[in-house]
């Protein structure tokens, strides 16, 4: 059954501000046949140039990106430019009262059409990027490197999606923004993007390995280090780790939950390794152990 | 609202002469048939009953059929069987258009080292017969076809294909769930070694299943424990639903031919009337041998979930083939299969019919339906770009 509130199949039902504006200011595209949705919005200024007097749009999409396209319409008329860009897809997904997790796509569909829309109007160049699939890009505009080929989709888009809707695992990077959906080959590198956000998130100063430092001090950080920068990564994937002992540089773990027996476990140790070198010690070694 | 329903692929309703074969056996004859005394005895003729009239069906023998609680568990049965009891042999064939059912379980076999064939098919979803017959080799355990798609509703040559399969000594199997009762089978005179069919697609209820084994074809159970169905699939029968089947598999055979006369001109006329009404529309197999029953329209320029959420508006239940509908994000693994273009499998729909599929109801269709697919081309910017050049 459709899990839609009853905002989301109003506006589906009754689309608001359906159409174009022939003499429209501002023109965004994103989306695109093949990749199964697709908006078209036009924005109409004021005389002053700063005011949204006008919204219209076209969509090729299902039920939510119908519905989030109208929403964010009714949203952006009578605002400033500047105020109309502080609209996130969170506003538009409560606008309607909430999207299931799976459309949260549509609405990050519509933010960037706006986004699009008034970049172009303000003359800041966007240039569309190579794409080797036959889906073509979901987001031509967007700056960076494509990171899901499926559905051309950049890291620095997927990232400002991460931080600004909090997402923690893959899943949900692809309900939000398609990336991951198609062949899955992006998968690892979404996880990456998801670490850098975090790490990002939890330390804005970058962290330096210490000169010198005594047994104690040592064991403590190492402990830190595992509870503030490995943990949560794992958890986002539905693992988890235990430190068991330290032994001078040795430090011993035991994967937990999905890591454990996980046939990547090796690799994880390596990566818990190199952070554990990084900002502890360079001659630590971990040892994954079964207990 | 009254439903008009045309997802019988999905399910079908039960019918009534079904339910009231099966309704004594929950609250009055509800004795275990492996009992020793008369009561449970009743319901054991009542079962030996209903297996012999899932084996008139498909022309086999009653001590060929086994139950099982579903499709899914037959085809996880036939083809784990076939593994066990040819351990050296590491190679699966099945194809590119099946069901979970049975692609699920052939992919995680890839992971535990097998090497798994799909083959693949032509535009109109038409099995590769050639690719078929250089794929089965000395290795080859087991052979997994489906009889019909369930999703275009096109009848693979199975008979054919078995043959291939049999001439290079690999079991056969055939998930014929959309096929049984809608297509004859006759196994007394085909190469088939097992086949897989489910009680609710033909009008008995959900929660039972059938495994065809053919006689003398080596087996190792999936389910194991007591005794029942020869120890070929252990646990307490399901009586009512057996008994369910056994009737619903009586009717099917009186009444295969409806569904190849009046199901099937309905469906014709549903089709032929939406494709005059409704421009850049294509049938998704449409040039192949198809099901009596199914039609799946690709409308271009449109998306399938915005399609159905709208005839759901009307009480009018079909399926997508949609990206939007099936939780993933890309249109369904049988319309990529098929090659057929992406712009158009984001907007296919499946209308399946059964023999309580009225005139009145086909009529409501080829009335709304055209009006919806405007509707949401006028929104859709590619939709007014062809609007334009009209």
């Amino acid at each position: 059954m459709w899990d839609y509130t009853p905002t989301v199949k109003e506006h589906f039902l009754n689309p608001r501000n359906v159409g174009d504006i022939p003499d429209a200011d501002a023109v965004g595209e994103v989306g695109s046949l093949a990749c199964g949705d697709a908006l078209k919005l036009y924005l109409k200024l004021d005389d002053d140039k700063d005011k949204i007097v006008d919204a219209k749009f076209q969509t090729f999409g299902c039920a939510s990106a119908i519905a989030s396209s109208s929403a964010l319409t009714e949203m952006v008329k009578g605002k400033t430019l500047d105020e109309a860009l502080a609209i996130s897809n969170q506003d538009i997904a409560e606008f309607l009262g909430g999207l299931p997790e799976e459309k949260m796509h549509c609405s990050v569909m519509g933010q960037e059409a706006l986004e699009v829309a008034i970049a172009k109007y303000r003359g800041h160049e966007v240039k569309p990027h190579d794409h080797d699939h036959d889906h073509g890009p979901a987001y031509p505009d967007q700056e960076g490197t494509i990171v899901c080929k499926c559905f051309g989709i950049t890291d620095v888009f997927l990232k400002k999606v991460i931080e600004t809707n909090k997402l923690t695992t893959a899943e949900q990077v692809t309900h939000f923004t398609k990336a991951g959906g198609g062949c899955g080959g992006c998968i690892p590198r979404i996880k990456e993007l998801i670490a850098e956000v975090m790490g990002k998130q939890e330390s804005e100063e970058p962290r330096k390995r210490p000169e010198k430092l005594s047994n104690m001090k040592k064991m403590q950080m190492i402990q830190e280090v595992l509870e503030r920068d490995i943990r949560p990564l794992l958890w986002a994937d539905g693992g988890d780790l235990e430190l068991i002992d330290i032994d001078g540089p040795k430090v011993q773990v035991a994967f937990r939950k999905a890591c454990a027996g996980c046939s990547s476990s090796g690799f994880t140790s390596r990566v818990v390794e190199q952070k554990l070198r990084d900002l502890v010690a360079e001659d630590i070694v971990v040892e994954e152990v079964a207990a | 609202m009254k439903e008009i329903y045309l997802d019988n692929n999905a399910t079908t309703k039960v019918d009534e002469a079904v339910f009231e074969e099966m309704r004594p056996y929950f609250c009055e004859l509800y004795g275990n048939p492996s009992s020793m005394h008369f009561f449970g005895g009743q319901v054991q003729q009542k079962v030996d009953e209903a297996r012999k009239r899932v084996a008139a069906l498909l022309g086999a023998s009653p001590d060929e059929i086994i139950f099982t609680a579903c499709g899914t568990e037959s085809d996880n049965a036939a083809i784990r069987s076939a593994l066990e009891v040819f351990p050296e042999k590491r190679h699966v064939i099945t194809s590119r258009v099946e069901h979970p059912a049975v692609l699920t379980q052939c992919r995680n076999l890839t992971q535990k080292g097998y090497r798994v064939t799909e083959i693949g098919v032509d535009s109109e979803g038409r099995l590769d017969m050639a690719e078929l017959k250089a794929a089965v080799d000395a290795d080859t355990a087991i052979v997994s076809l489906m009889y019909a798609n369930n999703e275009t509703g096109v009848i693979f040559p199975i008979e054919e294909a078995a043959a291939i399969v049999k001439a290079k000594g690999a079991l056969f199997h055939t998930d014929a769930v959309q096929a049984v009762g809608k297509v004859p089978i006759n196994l007394a005179a085909s190469k088939i070694d097992l086949l897989s069919l489910s009680g609710h697609k033909l009008h008995a209820p959900k929660g039972i299943g059938v495994l065809y084994l053919r006689r003398g074809t080596p087996f190792r159970p999936f389910m194991v424990g007591g005794h029942q169905e020869k120890s070929r699939r252990a646990g307490t029968e399901n009586a009512a639903a057996i008994i369910a089947l056994g009737k619903a598999c009586e009717l099917a055979g009186q009444n295969m031919a409806i569904e190849n006369s009046q199901v099937k001109a309905l469906r014709d006329r549903l089709q032929t009337e939406l494709m005059a009404r409704i421009p850049h529309a294509r049938i998704n197999g449409g040039a192949a041998e198809r099901l009596p029953n199914t039609v799946n329209i690709a409308f271009e320029f449109v998306e399938g979930e915005a399609i159905l959420l709208l005839l759901n508006e009307l009480g009018i239940c079909a399926s997508s083939g949609s990206a939007c509908t099936s939780g993933s994000l890309e249109p369904s693994h049988v319309l990529r299969a098929m090659g057929v273009p992406f712009t158009c499998a984001h907007g296919s729909i499946r209308f399946s019919l059964s023999r309580y599929t009225t005139a009145g109801e086909i009529d409501t269709v080829i009335r709304e339906l055209p009006p919806i697919i405007a509707h949401l081309r006028q929104m859709s910017p590619f939709g007014r770009e062809f609007l334009k050049k009209q």
